[in-house]
């Protein structure tokens, strides 16, 4: 005797599906077709079919920027969660403190990529930026135009003054919804500080901690803007990441049959890894 | 009237209610007891239109509003939590569903009076919810649903997370209020005396099951089955496996008890009867047989005491006048009136639930 | 185990109190037996929340010292005072096991892992946990959460007190039952001092062998189950404990007998010196016996409860509950008669002796 759903609610959808269609589902098939077609200009195209995702597939520039990223994202998720959850269990969960705290922690967010990007670029700038000067005047040989491996510092360290701040203020959410009964009843069970975090806090941040790995680790493995505007790729290739490779592809050579399937590929990346994430995670949730 | 037809409710491969029918009269007071997941919730929720059953249907005044939305049907709900806004003042929290409903000044003035005083709400009027303890919270609650003059009122655990006392005097209230309107009142609660309190009519519930549906003091003096019996019992009920020899309940160990007269359903073989703590005593009387049991504890509520008893592997709890201080583990008979027993078939069915006023 | 001093203690939410009203909990000055089993009732914002976090350490007082077995423990922490506790709402290590979650009080106080297991299986047995000793924590019931949370309060065998903090909030009723016959054999199997604290009028009296009852930050009587009942001495505790409370009805006073409007009752007794004070009469509904002899009443209405009925009546403009057995009825011309043995006196709430 079910009564059918009134399906008049679709309509109400169909607006918000076309304007996806445009902006998304459109790119998207333009970007499939170029990736199976060869032009030179003119607007003629020729069926190259699988040959730019082999190429691309077996080119070392790819490898080594995909290895980049994979190195980037690693390093990053090593150092904000850890960070992150040791911050956001030092900060008062009580008193005047708290608001002072979160908003503090909040300003970096709110700040655009390229800002930070262009404060960065200045900041760590020999002659003239405050770090990138003192550094130097302390005697630390520290130029992240010349040395790749100041590069990569410089790289890292935004990303992390940028972001760290969002796994706090996730990590927080997490430790302020424990009930004082926990904490009172760990104090008379004479457990230790850690033991505290490793049967407390931990478990009960193990949903946020999720999310706040997902998202950071999507988020970098995306990074552009930042090492853009800072090191432009450089020095050599040494930043260069799969989405900086992919402009310089698409736009400053020009080669947009190779770009199309490039995007394709990186895009299918992100999505397996994010799904590999979830899963485990996910799974390790359940048994825990 | 509210009625349900054979509504159930699957959700993620798990059966929450499982062929429920009622019929809720107009003006009536139901109460909604079983333990923590028995789907008392679940069924409200149906009730409500806030969940679509899988099956069956549900019928307001004989008109299908299976599927229909909570905001198109006259419901109100009151929950185990206050819910009210908290930046609103009491008044204008009671005067809410009336400024929804567009109603003039004057009769937000006259219902909001009636219902503040059916409450006792008047002294708080000005205040917000915050500025007040946890009765007068639930209180502005229910005076709430009270001016929505809703069709159907559900109060699901509205006294749980009250005081004792406090509780004793809403309940007390409670009914009352109910009287006065004309709507179905549905009250859900864990606690058997509670709804032997509020009285009505009671749905025992088990597993999503409605095992019984009758006024509520019947339902407590004839439980249909073993179930509904243990349901609606608090301190739980007693049970005793026996056989059934002819005109006897036979057991090695035990005088044989005649099988009261009428029982003539009662096939020959195992069977269970059951009796409540307040039928046990510590002294013999007529009509009482002798039964050997151990003391676990006994607990003194004043002018009673609880003994808790083991009977080979059953646990047992006597009630008795008076102070009893029995050390535990002490052997000891205690004596069962056996005018009071209800008797179980090997299915759990009761074969003759005694009479009233026997 | 320990016998628990409470020497002039008084605490204040406020920094500078100066007025009686100021405090919430006034001055509490008692010495609580070793082994004994402890309720401290009352509604909420009696007080009794304050004296138990008190008691753990949770607080320290404004005022005055607390004593376990003669050492003064108040500036102590929780930690340091050697106490379990078990709270409103179950407290369970989620990630670890059953059997796990009962020896981390005792692996963190670095006991040798042979006891810690002897000591466990012990528990387990003792509160019927066994059968779930190895699974994780998490996902099971609330019912059996809150048991996880009583038998880490009791695993260990030296504590000075296990604090109950209204333990059966979140349990079904079948269950309390179990429970709670549960937590009192235990008491009589290892001795404890167990304070224990409820709303709940059935959950003090069952529990306890004495029952602190609390009001307004106030002691108003610390007594056995049958002292509470029978001479309540205050009539908040007459009101409080008991369903239905204790009727108390306005009286005048003439050497050994009591007017109630135009009907006089025979006390056991003459009250003492009682002039310029409001004068009561207590009795519980339990001591009324209805019948065609005595006091005539008219009856507004009559509750079956099961067990029995409550028959809501009225006497000389007052209300009074009377409780009445399952069998009997009502009769046709209802008179009432006091046992005289269940009557008390009070003035000015309090209650007063009746000599002979």
């Amino acid at each position: 005797m079910d009564k059918s759903w009134n399906n008049k609610a679709w309509f109400m959808v169909l607006p918000m599906l076309l304007l996806v269609a445009f902006s998304a589902v459109i790119p998207l098939m333009t970007v499939v077709n170029y990736s199976v077609q060869d032009t030179f200009g003119n607007n003629q195209f020729f069926w190259a079919g699988t040959a730019w995702f082999s190429d691309v597939l077996s080119s070392s520039r790819f490898h080594d920027a995909l290895l980049r990223n994979l190195a980037f994202s690693g390093i990053i998720l090593l150092i904000e969660v850890p960070l992150g959850i040791f911050i956001a269990l030092n900060m008062p969960r009580r008193g005047i403190g708290v608001p002072f705290c979160l908003v503090f922690m909040s300003l970096p967010l709110l700040i655009p990529w390229n800002v930070v990007g262009t404060i960065w670029q200045v900041f760590g700038r020999v002659d003239i930026g405050l770090l990138g000067y003192t550094l130097n005047g302390l005697g630390v040989d520290y130029n992240y135009v010349n040395d790749p491996f100041d590069a990569w510092v410089t790289v890292l360290v935004m990303d992390v003054w940028h972001w760290t701040s969002l796994v706090v203020l996730l990590c927080y959410a997490g430790l302020v919804s424990i009930p004082d009964a926990y904490y009172q009843a760990a104090k008379i069970d004479g457990a230790s500080r850690f033991s505290v975090f490793r049967y407390i806090q931990l478990p009960k941040m193990n949903r946020v901690l999720l999310i706040a790995v997902l998202l950071r680790f999507m988020d970098s493995f995306m990074i552009y803007t930042e090492p853009f505007v800072v090191t432009g790729g450089g020095p050599g290739n040494a930043t260069t990441f799969l989405s900086i490779d992919l402009v310089k592809t698409a736009i400053g050579q020009f080669d947009l049959g190779p770009a199309a399937a490039m995007s394709l590929i990186y895009f299918l990346i992100i999505l397996l890894l994010s799904w590999v994430f979830y899963t485990v995670m996910i799974t390790n949730d359940a048994k825990g | 009237m509210l009625e349900l037809d054979t509504v159930s409710k699957v959700s993620n491969g798990e059966a929450h209610i499982s062929d429920v029918s009622l019929r809720l009269e107009s003006g009536s007071l139901n109460v909604l007891l079983g333990p923590t997941l028995s789907g008392k919730t679940s069924l409200m929720r149906i009730m409500a239109g806030l969940d679509r059953p899988t099956r069956g249907r549900v019928l307001s005044d004989g008109r299908d509003v299976t599927g229909e939305a909570v905001q198109k049907r006259n419901v109100a709900m009151v929950y185990q939590q206050f819910i009210n806004y908290p930046a609103m003042t009491v008044y204008e929290n009671i005067a809410s569903p009336l400024r929804i409903a567009g109603a003039d000044t004057a009769t937000i003035e006259r219902e909001v009076a009636r219902a503040a005083e059916l409450l006792r709400l008047g002294p708080y009027l000005q205040r917000t919810p915050l500025n007040l303890s946890g009765g007068q919270q639930q209180r502005t609650a229910l005076a709430r649903a009270i001016v929505k003059k809703a069709g159907l009122v559900l109060l699901d655990e509205p006294l749980a997370n009250l005081d004792y006392k406090l509780r004793e005097e809403l309940r007390a209230e409670l009914p009352k209020i109910f009287s006065e309107s004309g709507a179905i009142f549905v009250y859900a609660t864990t606690e058997p005396s509670e709804a032997l309190l509020l009285g009505g009519r009671t749905a025992t519930l088990s597993q999503g099951r409605v095992t019984q549906f009758g006024s509520t003091i019947d339902v407590f003096r004839e439980p249909v089955d073993l179930v509904t019996a243990q349901t609606f019992s608090d301190p739980p009920m007693n049970l005793l496996p026996m056989e059934k020899r002819q005109g006897l309940f036979v057991k090695p160990g035990m005088r044989d008890i005649a099988v009261p007269a009428g029982l003539t359903e009662l096939a020959d073989g195992p069977c269970t009867l059951g009796f409540r703590p307040h039928n046990l005593s510590l002294r013999p009387a007529p009509g009482t047989t002798p039964i050997p049991a151990r003391v676990m504890v006994t607990e003194i509520t004043g002018s009673e005491s609880y003994v808790h008893l083991i009977h080979e592997d059953q646990r047992w709890v006597m009630l008795t006048m008076g102070i009893h201080d029995i050390d535990a583990d002490e052997a000891l008979e205690v004596h069962l009136d056996t005018q009071h027993l209800l008797v179980f078939d090997r299915d759990g069915r009761t074969v003759r639930a005694r009479t009233t006023g026997a | 185990m320990a016998r628990i001093d409470l020497d002039h203690i008084r605490h204040a939410y406020l920094p500078n109190p100066s007025r009686d009203e100021d405090y919430a909990l006034r001055e509490v000055h008692h010495s609580w037996e070793d082994g004994g089993a402890y309720a401290l009732l009352g509604p909420s914002g009696c007080g009794k929340t304050t004296l138990l976090n008190i008691i753990s350490g949770l607080l320290t007082p404004s005022e005055g010292r607390i004593l376990f077995d003669g050492r003064d423990v108040t500036g102590l922490q929780p930690e340091e005072r050697n106490i379990a506790q078990v709270f409103q709402f179950p407290v369970v290590y989620d990630t670890m096991t059953v059997a796990d979650n009962l020896a981390f009080p005792l692996r963190n106080r670095g006991m040798a892992e042979a006891d810690v297991k002897a000591r466990v299986a012990e528990v387990l047995e003792m509160i019927d946990l066994g059968a779930i000793a190895h699974r994780k924590a998490r996902g099971l019931t609330a019912d059996l959460k809150q048991k996880i949370s009583l038998g880490r309060g009791l695993v260990r065998a030296d504590v000075n007190a296990i604090l109950f903090d209204e333990p059966l909030t979140v349990i079904d009723p079948h269950m309390k039952w179990q429970l709670r016959s549960q937590l009192k054999l235990l008491h009589r199997r290892f001795g404890h001092t167990m304070v224990y604290v409820t709303h709940d009028q059935t959950e003090a009296l069952t529990f306890a062998d004495k029952v602190v009852v609390m009001y307004g930050g106030e002691i108003v009587q610390i007594g056995t189950p049958q002292e509470l009942f029978e001479r309540p001495s205050h009539t908040f505790v007459g009101y409080f404990i008991g369903s239905p409370g204790m009727n108390v009805l306005p009286v005048a006073l003439d050497g050994a007998r009591a007017r109630l409007g135009a009907q006089s009752i025979a006390l056991p007794g003459a009250a003492g010196a009682t002039e310029g004070k409001r004068t009561e009469l207590g009795i519980r509904p339990e001591f009324i016996q209805l019948g065609t002899a005595g006091m005539p009443v008219s009856i507004r209405a009559v509750e079956d409860i099961g067990r029995h009925k409550i028959v809501r009546a009225v006497i000389e403009g007052h209300e009074l509950a009377i409780v009445l057995a399952e069998d009997s009825s009502v009769p046709a011309d209802p008179h009432v008669t006091f046992d005289p043995a269940g009557i008390n006196i009070y003035a000015d709430d309090w209650r007063v002796k009746l000599g002979g």
